[in-house]
């Protein structure tokens, strides 16, 4: 039982906030609950606070979209908070569409799908790409782009409030995981994930990496859905700067030898890694 | 086997200037696919004619890129009149709508679903008059009937929509009309007016025939336009519009010669 804590640990605890959100949100819209009301496009905290997606204001923006005080405020708090804990946190302990990956993740790994299709047809790049994409669609066609076709929306505000035909959103992004590409939809595409990827590289709390401690067992590697962001295994002793890393911390429940855990970031000692790596380059 | 025959000779590798370039290209190719289709899904989904929008909503174009689709004015209903749009009901996804056959706009004072919008996609100064909120400024559609199957008109009696009418006598009046048919009886028959009516669509939810023979229809699908060249010469408000006005002339083909030699000449048609 221990084990099984210690080995899931986070695990555990993101399904918990992640689900818990959920049931927030859906308590606020069946029930009346006033503790978090709306849903992750924009939300008021406590009848009070507004919380508001950064992205969706960013496409507004460029959309020529008026932007209200109480927008810009729920921007402001969404984005400190996101600063601190790191950008694609929202990834892995908000967002709903990670349980669905998770689960096509789990099952490519049980049926050796992974096995069977060694590489990875697509860059990790992309999610940039679409990105700049939907800012360019959203200016010319002064409309948010990414938010009328977004699933992470269709399946959140589905849950909240009816879903339609969403349930196929989720079964398209399950299957496309399953199938196309490992990792597909949040490390390929998703460009709310790289949004908060660029945010991520500015915060405060990252993933360190003990390499005295390390015995190369490589277990962090296999089970991190960004396995760029690990390129210092068992090489030299670092925190994990890229913002693609999602603090889902299963690297650091797996690892049986203390060699990874959570640091808050030294800001000078960071300027010295970044600029190491550089003369190494 | 020939031995004359020449080798295939292998390729060279590609040069790394060309190798960047052809990538470079691909991805272009891949983004300009992508951003189309992407496009042009976005247009046909957000194509919405015939959508009721909660009060205080801004003009369609501006609302589909200010509202962000948090359902807080969904919410705050306290009818559960407003509904999210959700992938099937095609209607642009993630945004407020209502149908008043369903559940109307039952007008509350307070309007708790416009303060609550985060973006002022719903614009709460649209609706205030003398520093308070006024829900009869909400101007959400606009009642239409269909006089045909509207039992009214055929000299069956039936207020339902003018007594369900929260801008009772004022929004919709009854008209009164001799029924040629009996001799003996009158028409009552109901009138919308436009510069009152907000679109609540209270007549609508009300109208006693099998569909509805009042039904509510966005302004811009509702009403006709005159144009700016016709002016009411009673109205002295309207011909101010004459002061600031200058005159438009068109150049066409007859028009190189006078009116009068042009009406005069009629070689051509002989």
């Amino acid at each position: 039982m221990a084990r099984l804590w210690n080995n899931y640990r986070y695990l555990i605890l993101r399904r918990i906030t992640q689900i818990g959100l959920l049931v927030l949100y859906f308590g606020a819209n069946h029930w009346g609950w006033t503790i978090l009301m709306g849903n992750l496009s924009s939300s008021i905290f406590l009848d009070l606070v507004p919380l508001s997606d950064p992205y969706a204001a960013l496409q507004m923006l460029v959309a020529g979209a008026f932007l209200a005080t109480d927008l810009l405020i729920g921007v402001a708090i969404i984005t400190i908070f996101y600063l601190l804990i790191g950008g694609r946190a929202f990834c892995s302990w908000v967002c709903p569409i990670n349980i669905i990956t998770d689960a096509a993740g789990y099952t490519r790994k049980l049926f050796d799908i992974d096995r069977n299709q060694k590489k990875q047809p697509a860059s990790r790049n992309m999610r940039y790409w679409v990105l700049v994409l939907s800012l360019i669609i959203s200016a010319v066609m002064g409309i948010t782009a990414f938010e009328f076709i977004s699933p992470i929306s269709m399946v959140h505000r589905g849950i909240i409030f009816g879903l339609g035909f969403g349930w196929a959103a989720m079964l398209v992004i399950f299957l496309f995981d399953l199938f196309i590409l490992k990792n597909g939809w949040c490390g390929h595409i998703c460009p709310l994930g790289g949004f908060y990827a660029l945010l991520g590289r500015f915060s405060l709390i990252k993933v360190e990496h003990k390499v005295e401690n390390c015995t190369a067992c490589m277990k962090c590697v296999t089970v991190c859905p960004e396995k760029q962001v690990l390129h210092m295994i068992d090489k030299q002793s670092m925190p994990v700067l890229s913002g693609e890393c999602t603090n889902c911390a299963r690297c650091i429940e797996v690892c049986d030898d203390e060699a990874l855990n959570f640091s808050i970031r030294k800001l000078a000692k960071t300027k010295k890694w970044e600029s190491k790596n550089e003369n190494n380059s | 086997m020939s031995e004359n025959r020449p080798k295939t000779q292998k390729k060279e590798p590609l040069s790394d200037r060309r190798k960047f370039i052809l990538d470079m290209a691909r991805g272009v190719g891949i983004a300009s696919i992508g951003g189309f289709i992407w496009s042009a899904f976005i247009d046909e989904a957000t194509a919405s004619g015939l959508l009721l929008r909660p009060p205080g909503a801004l003009k369609e174009k501006e609302f589909l890129k200010t509202c962000i689709k948090c359902g807080l004015c969904v919410e705050a209903c306290p009818y559960d009149t407003l509904l999210l749009a959700k992938p099937g009901d095609n209607k642009p996804l993630g945004t407020p709508y209502f149908i008043p056959r369903e559940t109307p706009c039952y007008m509350c004072p307070d309007i708790p679903c416009v303060p609550i919008c985060p973006t002022g996609a719903l614009d709460k100064s649209s609706l205030v008059v003398d520093n308070k909120l006024d829900i009869n400024k909400a101007d959400m559609g606009l009642a239409v009937i269909d006089d045909e199957h509207c039992i009214a008109f055929w000299g069956i009696q039936c207020d339902a929509c003018y007594r369900a009418c929260p801008l009772l006598g004022e929004a919709i009046t009854v008209v009164y009309e001799k029924n040629e048919r009996t001799g003996k009886h009158a028409f009552m028959k109901p009138l919308v007016h436009a510069n009152i009516c907000t679109g609540c669509g209270l007549c609508e939810n009300a109208c006693v025939t099998e569909k509805a023979s009042i039904f509510v229809l966005p302004r811009e699908v509702a009403l006709g336009r005159a144009g700016n060249y016709y002016i009411k010469g009673w109205d002295a408000e309207d011909e101010k519009r004459l002061e600031n006005a200058s005159a438009i002339k068109t150049t066409t083909k007859i028009s190189k010669k006078s009116a009068l030699d042009s009406l005069n000449d009629v070689g051509d048609l002989y």
